[in-house]
């Protein structure tokens, strides 16, 4: 079975940072973004996103860590954390080219998106519904439809058949 | 006591020393949060009648129970202190991200005493709180000083409420952004920061927000959040507040050049429709609101490219207000007292007083220093916006808002200077909107649209608009003991039509506190929160006729569209208000009675202060 992860679409995305306080909520127990696994990120106003792990096929981070205290899980290819190995160096933060690797202040190790059992509750909750739980195969299907959609819809608006 | 982050910071300027004190529950039962503890700790931390842009004045930053939690739109904070633009209880709220870091960082409120002897910003950084040298930040705007500190701590996740040019000179008006596109925007807390010498106040916040029954409220808010997206909000996700200008402009209520018309003959290149068309490019949301009202709107195709969050209200007093019907102008005169840190809605008011006086002669050419400040010049709008940030020439008369700036000049002019208890009056053309014109007026802190928001009832047909009915006392007291009520929780009004209970405030009071909580006593709480309020306006010299409308609401009708010919007679409005003070329980001249104070648990006030 192909990996599924968190994909979040900026064109829904508000920016208002509800995924954050959910995650923190479900995993910490209390509300703070500081502890959420997914983060929301905003340039300029208009470009809002919120980012997770990508769960990717040759994780970065796994690789990059000294004591090899993070795997990749075989089935769903989340990012499990060895708690007895990770001295929270932190040298997986800077690997990742996503961001993803979360140090929590009040924990000695790092943490990743779990996808919370193959249900998150941030994609749940999303106001917006920008959040999605998808292979890459279902992003890639979702951009097709759009992009033909779009030129189609073009075409009729331009007489063309 | 969950929920609340259970102390409140004091900070002193001028000794560069803060302290701690621990919330007991009974004062947060008592006074809710946000609003009802501003409003105590204002009366609590100065002194009777004292100067507002004195180092005595207070500037008291809160947050409510719901900060910083997933309760829908609660991520809020208000600022009080004594307004130096009514000389009364001075009051604004804002969103953005600065009141929940102030939560995290583990204060409910802080209370801001004394003056810097030279330019600061704070920075509240957890149980850090650092006194920062601001000479360089000193003179600039407001947007850009909070980038610049964000840049100077290496963190975006600091939040920043700073002010720009209008806040350093005391512009009476001046307001407080934070997080860029949010502004705590009314009764000038800008000045209040100015006179401190304090450039802004930088929070950054990395604690928990723990919660009684977190399951039952992630349940709850779920469904919340769904709500929110069906019909009760569609107006505001589609449009966005200007959404209104439509619906004004068909009641004839859209004040238009300073109020002698009722309707714009532009207001179509104004509304909703068009701006989501032409000039619209993203929707945002406040941090933890579900809605996302905000429709950031952009002139495509100019080589700035500049983004701008324009809301109905400036459309209106950068706008209609000014004659003004060209959406770019609108945006660029926003962006300008954006970033000289000016509120839109007195600005435009005070500049469309002055372009009328104008038009009459009562203001020459000379006195403008060359400017032709006739409506609809959108050149002068601008030019005239720039003077009052820096007090230059005429600015320096109208940076004193229009109450004052109309009695200084005199020759008739405060006959149409369009302000309740010298606060620059919104939106609403209130001529054909009597339930709204009262709650106006009796609003606490002047002329404003968020004390009551009448105007529900009478837009939707709810009471007849045109009609001075007794029975609006009743109404308008029960709505600002209501809204009373969200300013302490905090929500955000756009909410009410979701939910806007005491019942569904109570529930969720009890999910996020653990204190067992019944409507009845968010009801009363409302209630005397109010009348804290009062007491306050009360002890600084209010008296009844501060709670009448402008001249021109009583004589001048509207001459124009659906609600022509109609205005608010003295008699109509006295109806209105003795029926009011009565619903109130207080005496005919409008002032608590002691026993009201005594049933409220004020006794306090009862003793001395606001007694008959």
């Amino acid at each position: 079975m192909e990996r599924k992860f968190i994909v979040s679409n900026p064109e829904k995305c508000t920016g208002c940072r509800i995924c954050e306080l959910v995650c923190s909520a479900v995993k910490e127990k209390g509300f703070n973004p500081l502890l959420s696994r997914i983060r929301t990120v905003r340039i300029n106003s208009l470009l809002n996103t919120s980012v997770a792990c990508r769960l990717c096929k040759e994780p970065t981070c796994v690789k990059s860590c000294p004591r090899k205290a993070l795997t990749r899980n075989d089935s769903d290819g989340v990012i499990l954390v060895d708690e007895s190995r990770c001295s929270g160096c932190c040298w997986c933060v800077e690997a990742c080219e996503f961001g993803a690797m979360i140090s929590l202040l009040d924990k000695k190790t790092v943490v990743a998106c779990d996808l919370c059992n193959g249900n998150p509750k941030c994609v749940e909750l999303c106001p917006k519904e920008a959040l999605s739980l998808k292979t890459a195969e279902e992003v890639g299907q979702s951009l097709r439809r759009e992009a033909v959609k779009k030129l189609l819809e073009e075409n009729l608006e331009s007489g063309r058949p | 006591m969950l929920g609340y982050a259970g102390r409140i910071l004091f900070v002193d300027l001028a000794q560069k020393k803060s302290r701690t004190k621990n919330l007991k529950e009974n004062f947060c039962t008592k006074y809710v949060g946000g609003n009802g503890f501003a409003i105590q700790l204002l009366h609590e931390n100065t002194k009777p009648k004292i100067d507002p842009l004195g180092p005595e004045n207070v500037l008291v930053f809160a947050v409510g129970p719901f900060a910083g939690t997933m309760v829908p739109t609660s991520g809020k904070y208000i600022v009080q202190a004594k307004s130096p633009l009514t000389n009364l209880m001075g009051e604004s709220v804002s969103s953005g991200m600065w009141g929940q870091n102030l939560k995290r960082a583990g204060y409910d409120a802080t209370v801001i005493l004394g003056r810097a002897e030279s330019p600061i910003y704070l920075f509240i950084d957890d149980e850090t709180i650092q006194f920062r040298e601001a000479k360089d930040l000193w003179g600039e705007d407001a947007l850009q000083t909070g980038q610049l500190i964000q840049e100077q701590i290496g963190d975006e996740n600091v939040s920043v409420a700073s002010i720009g040019p209008a806040g350093e000179q005391l512009v009476k008006f001046a307001n407080i952004t934070n997080d860029t596109y949010r502004q705590a925007g009314r009764t000038g807390m800008g000045a209040v920061m100015g006179s401190k010498n304090l450039k802004a106040v930088a929070v950054r916040g990395s604690k928990k927000i723990e919660v009684h029954d977190l399951d039952r409220l992630m349940e709850v808010c779920g469904h919340l959040y769904k709500e929110c997206q069906e019909k009760a909000t569609e107006g505001y996700r589609t449009f966005g507040t200007p959404q209104s200008i439509s619906v004004h402009n068909y009641l004839a209520a859209l004040p238009t050049r300073n109020w002698q018309q009722a309707t714009f003959e532009l207001a179509e290149n104004l509304s909703g429709e068009f701006l989501k068309s032409h000039y619209y490019v993203k929707t945002i949301a406040c941090s933890g609101c579900p809605i996302a009202c905000d429709h950031l709107s952009m002139v495509k195709g100019q080589p700035d490219e500049k983004v701008a969050s324009v809301e109905f209200e400036t459309i209106y007093a950068l706008g209609t207000e000014c004659g003004i019907g060209h959406f770019p102008v609108i945006m660029d005169a926003a962006i300008l007292c954006d970033k000289l840190g000016i509120d839109t809605i007195s600005a435009g008011v005070v500049v469309g007083w002055a372009m009328e006086c104008y038009e009459k002669g009562l203001l020459s050419k000379n006195d403008t220093d060359g400017i032709e400040l006739n409506f609809g010049n959108s050149e002068a709008l601008l030019q005239i916006i720039r003077k009052i940030a820096y007090r230059e020439g005429l600015g320096n008369l109208l940076a004193e808002g229009v109450k004052n700036a109309s009695r200084k000049l005199g020759k008739g002019s405060e006959h149409f200077a369009m302000h309740n208890k010298g606060l620059e009056l919104p939106g609403y053309d209130v001529r054909g909107l009597k339930a709204c014109a009262l709650g106006f007026m009796t609003s606490t802190r002047g002329g404003c649209h968020l004390r009551s928001s009448m105007y529900d009832f009478d837009a939707k047909g709810k009471v007849d608009r045109f009609r001075a009915d007794k029975e609006l006392g009743k109404i308008v007291k029960e709505r600002e003991d209501l809204w009373s009520v969200m300013d302490s929780l905090i929500l955000c009004k756009f909410i009410r039509s979701v939910f806007g209970t005491y019942d569904k405030f109570a529930e969720l009071y009890t999910l996020v506190t653990g204190i067992e909580t019944k409507p009845e006593d968010m009801q009363m709480a409302g209630e005397r929160i109010y009348n804290l309020e009062k007491a306050y306006n009360v002890q600084e010299g209010w008296t009844k006729k501060d709670d009448y409308p402008p001249p021109r609401v009583m004589e001048d009708p509207i001459p124009d569209g659906a609600a022509k010919g109609s205005l608010v007679t003295q008699d109509e409005f006295e109806t209105m208000l003795d029926a009011y003070y009565e619903a109130r329980g207080w005496s005919k001249n409008g002032i608590p009675t002691r026993q009201k104070l005594l049933d409220l648990g004020l006794g306090d006030f009862a003793k001395g202060r606001g007694s008959p």
